[in-house]
């Protein structure tokens, strides 16, 4: 507030009525603009979301009468194994999906910011970038074709020696799981490269000149400055992956369907089984929830530790 | 009950546009309702109509069959929309509730359809038409009780045509590890297939994706008709009351099936294989025989011409008659659909019509059904559709064919046979176990 003591009072406060006028009109203004988005909020994901919350109360087949179930489903979910597994399974690609990307990508945005900032480092952003905007259907297609017993893997372990190691790894029980989380890997490295090798960029380079000067070697660099100080990127990386690996369907659907047996079930897919498939709305929409809980319970915390760190 | 309601209403409905046309309003005859008198059949008219239709991505017969239709009536067209049959069973309860239900849609299972009021009851049509004279066989397997059991009750499907499956060989190879005449028992089949391993050839072609669905689940029915009766498999299908799919007989079946696994009579990468790549291989000559249908009838004579050639799966004792799971290429009408009795007009046309006929074996394969007394369509010399034909011959005439395990209820293909059969050629599950689990998943799915 600028206004002057030797003004006289009256002067002021009518100011101050027009200026806090015309800031109510524009926070009336600005929320009129945010409207229409806030509608389609409403209409296509808070709708949604509560109607699966009270879905997962009911028993309902999707069109006929809904019965009353309780807290039935729920109890269904944690005691039938095959879709208690499927979490497991979520899980454990949370390592293929997240730990992986994101720890490859800091090397990689590492490497190329000190090796390659030219020309070579701009066509190695945008091959590792590629998969991002190629469909994950075509991508699990193509990797389908890639991982099949004559595909082309196999024939380039066949080539140098290690015939005895190839296999149909989508059709493998203890390969499917891995083959499924290599596809995530491709698609997700990008995505993480990308971001953090811009958040290297920002970094003040007088901060590496002087740890160069004390005779830092590059890994001493990298684990003392690089990656402390990128915490708020890493963060959104981890948080992003995560919630691919524990909500994954696409890639999981298009290369697997959740087979061989139920190895690559994880909750997208089963939620997809049991509503559309089974008709079982109740018991997908308490899945959907419990996913949901599960994500936050992952999510929160980790975007918590990167904020407070980040400040 | 809706459906005399409805029919009461369209009827007064009618007699109030014949009064209106009386007193010379002719704008409303356009809009009065197309229904026939009760002794006329119902038919297309001679008003233009657009059927609105749901057909299955991948195979040409129907498309073929509606051009055809539009040939010989030209007020006839079509809104024809396709899918994957995966994604037709998860759309087609919404499609039939839905704002515009289909006139015609290519069903994968009806059972729950039909029991939730969203399948047109075709007893009328089937009166008016003459259905209920064709062959009992034909028309059983689309009918429902009011206990939801199949097999019995009125109808709510009709099939475009009857397929059946059976066993291919690749006939260079057949003849390499000495086969001359197709076997007469289980036994003498496995020898063949002991003799195709000792000679370096893959002895069966088999899909096995979760994606396509387990392709297994073909040789292991045909290994139940073989060593046990149908009735039983058929009730189980039929979802009979205490119906069991655990019965000892099937379990000497799913013994043999896993005898076959072990001893390396299938692809090793069998549980990464689409049915579409199964197919492709089996073309190109790897695998001396392989379980599938006489829709593939003509691909196969695309693909290996002259060289292909077809049998039904052996009894198990000689002299036994050989079974076959056969199955109507199912298609319904939607309780609310708008074209109804065109619809039906199509069906009777398709299994009756001289050219229909003849699309229907030579496209589809398959045998087209319909009045006892009409001609099976020529097909060419030496194509293994005769074969199949034929063999469709002796199972009518056995009263041995069941419908397909994967139709029991609509998610135990995808729950329950699928992911138990991939378990055992991943050695993570025995005969007794597929079956126990199985039969669990049945009982859990028919509980909701």
């Amino acid at each position: 507030m600028i206004t002057s003591n030797k003004r006289p009072a009256s002067l002021a406060i009518s100011r101050w009525v027009s200026r806090s006028k015309a800031a109510h009109r524009e926070i009336v203004i600005g929320w009129l603009f945010a409207l229409p988005a806030l509608l389609m909020y409403a209409v296509f994901v808070l709708l949604p979301f509560v109607l699966s919350i009270r879905y997962s109360f009911y028993r309902w087949n999707g069109i006929g009468d809904m019965t009353w179930a309780g807290i039935d489903n729920y109890r269904t979910i944690l005691e039938v194994p095959s879709l208690l597994g499927t979490i497991s399974n979520a899980f454990r690609l949370v390592v293929y999906f997240s730990f992986i990307p994101v720890t490859l990508g800091l090397v990689v945005a590492s490497v190329m910011q000190r090796v390659a900032p030219g020309r070579l480092g701009a066509t190695a952003r945008t091959v590792l970038f590629l998969p991002q905007v190629i469909p994950l259907v075509a991508a699990g297609i193509i990797w389908g074709w890639l991982l099949a017993l004559p595909g082309l893997i196999n024939q380039i372990l066949k080539l140098v020696g290690f015939e005895s190691y190839t296999r149909a790894w989508l059709g493998d029980f203890d390969w499917a799981l891995p083959a499924v989380g290599l596809i995530g890997i491709w698609v997700l490295l990008g995505f993480c490269t990308v971001l953090l090798w811009t958040g290297m960029t920002r970094l003040d380079p007088a901060l590496y000149e002087s740890a160069r000067i004390d005779g830092a070697s590059w890994f001493t660099e990298f684990i003392k400055i690089t990656v402390p100080l990128l915490k708020h990127e890493i963060g959104v990386c981890v948080t992003v992956t995560v919630i691919a690996a524990l909500a994954a369907f696409d890639i999981v659907y298009v290369s697997t369907a959740g087979g061989p047996g139920n190895s690559t079930a994880v909750p997208g897919i089963q939620i997809y089984i049991l509503a559309f498939t089974q008709q079982r709305i109740g018991l997908a929409s308490a899945l959907a929830v419990m996913l949901m809980v599960m994500v936050l319970v992952v999510v929160l915390p980790i975007q918590r530790l990167s904020r407070e760190t980040a400040q | 009950m809706i459906m005399f309601k409805k029919r009461k209403l369209i009827s007064t409905a009618t007699m109030l546009a014949v009064l209106l046309i009386a007193a010379q309003m002719p704008f409303v005859a356009v809009q009065a309702p197309a229904v026939m008198a009760q002794s006329e059949q119902p038919s297309c008219g001679t008003e233009p109509v657009t059927l609105n239709a749901y057909f299955e991505t991948g195979f040409d017969i129907p498309f073929e069959l509606a051009d055809e239709f539009t040939n010989q009536y030209p007020n006839v067209t079509w809104d024809i929309k396709q899918d994957q049959f995966a994604n037709l069973i998860n759309s087609t309860p919404r499609l039939l509730s839905g704002d515009n239900p289909p006139d015609l849609i290519r069903l994968p299972t009806m059972v729950s359809f039909a029991e939730q009021g969203l399948l047109m009851n075709l007893d009328d049509y089937a009166a008016a038409f003459g259905w209920d004279e064709w062959p009992v066989p034909q028309l059983n397997q689309n009918r429902v009780g009011e206990d939801g059991t199949r097999g019995s009750g009125s109808l709510y499907a009709m099939g475009l045509n009857y397929s059946l499956t059976g066993i291919y060989y690749n006939k260079e190879q057949a003849a390499q590890i000495g086969m001359t005449e197709p076997p007469a028992t289980l036994a003498e089949f496995e020898d063949l297939l002991a003799a195709a391993k000792d000679a370096d050839l893959l002895p069966i072609m088999q899909w096995g994706s979760a994606k396509s669905g387990m392709g297994l689940a073909f040789p292991l029915q045909a290994l139940m008709a073989s060593v046990g009766p149908v009735d039983p498999i058929n009730d189980w299908i039929f979802q009979k009351a205490d119906a069991t799919i655990d019965t000892e007989s099937n379990l000497v079946a799913a013994e043999h099936l896993q005898q076959w696994i072990e001893n390396g009579y299938f692809p090793p990468d069998i549980n990464a294989i689409e049915y579409t790549d199964a197919n492709a291989r089996f073309g190109q000559g790897e695998g001396v025989f392989m379980f599938n249908g006489d829709w593939q009838n003509a691909s196969y004579d695309t693909d290996m011409p002259g060289n292909v050639g077809f049998f039904l799966m052996p009894p198990a004792e000689a002299g036994g008659s050989p079974a076959a799971m056969s199955a109507p290429l199912t298609y319904g009408i939607a309780a609310n659909a708008e074209n109804p009795d065109c619809a039906a007009f199509f069906f009777n046309w398709v299994a009756s019509n001289d050219v229909a006929r003849e699309i229907n074996v030579t496209i589809g394969g398959s045998n087209p059904g319909g009045p006892s007394g009409l001609e099976m369509p020529a097909v060419t010399e030496g194509s293994v559709i005769n074969e199949t034909l034929a063999a469709g011959v002796v199972v009518g005439e056995a009263g041995t064919s069941m419908d397909f395990i994967a139709n029991a209820t609509s998610a135990i293909f995808a729950q329950g046979w699928t992911p138990e059969l991939q378990k055992m050629v991943g050695g993570r599950q025995d005969a007794a176990g597929l079956l126990e689990a199985v039969q669990a998943e049945y009982e859990l799915e028919l509980a909701e």
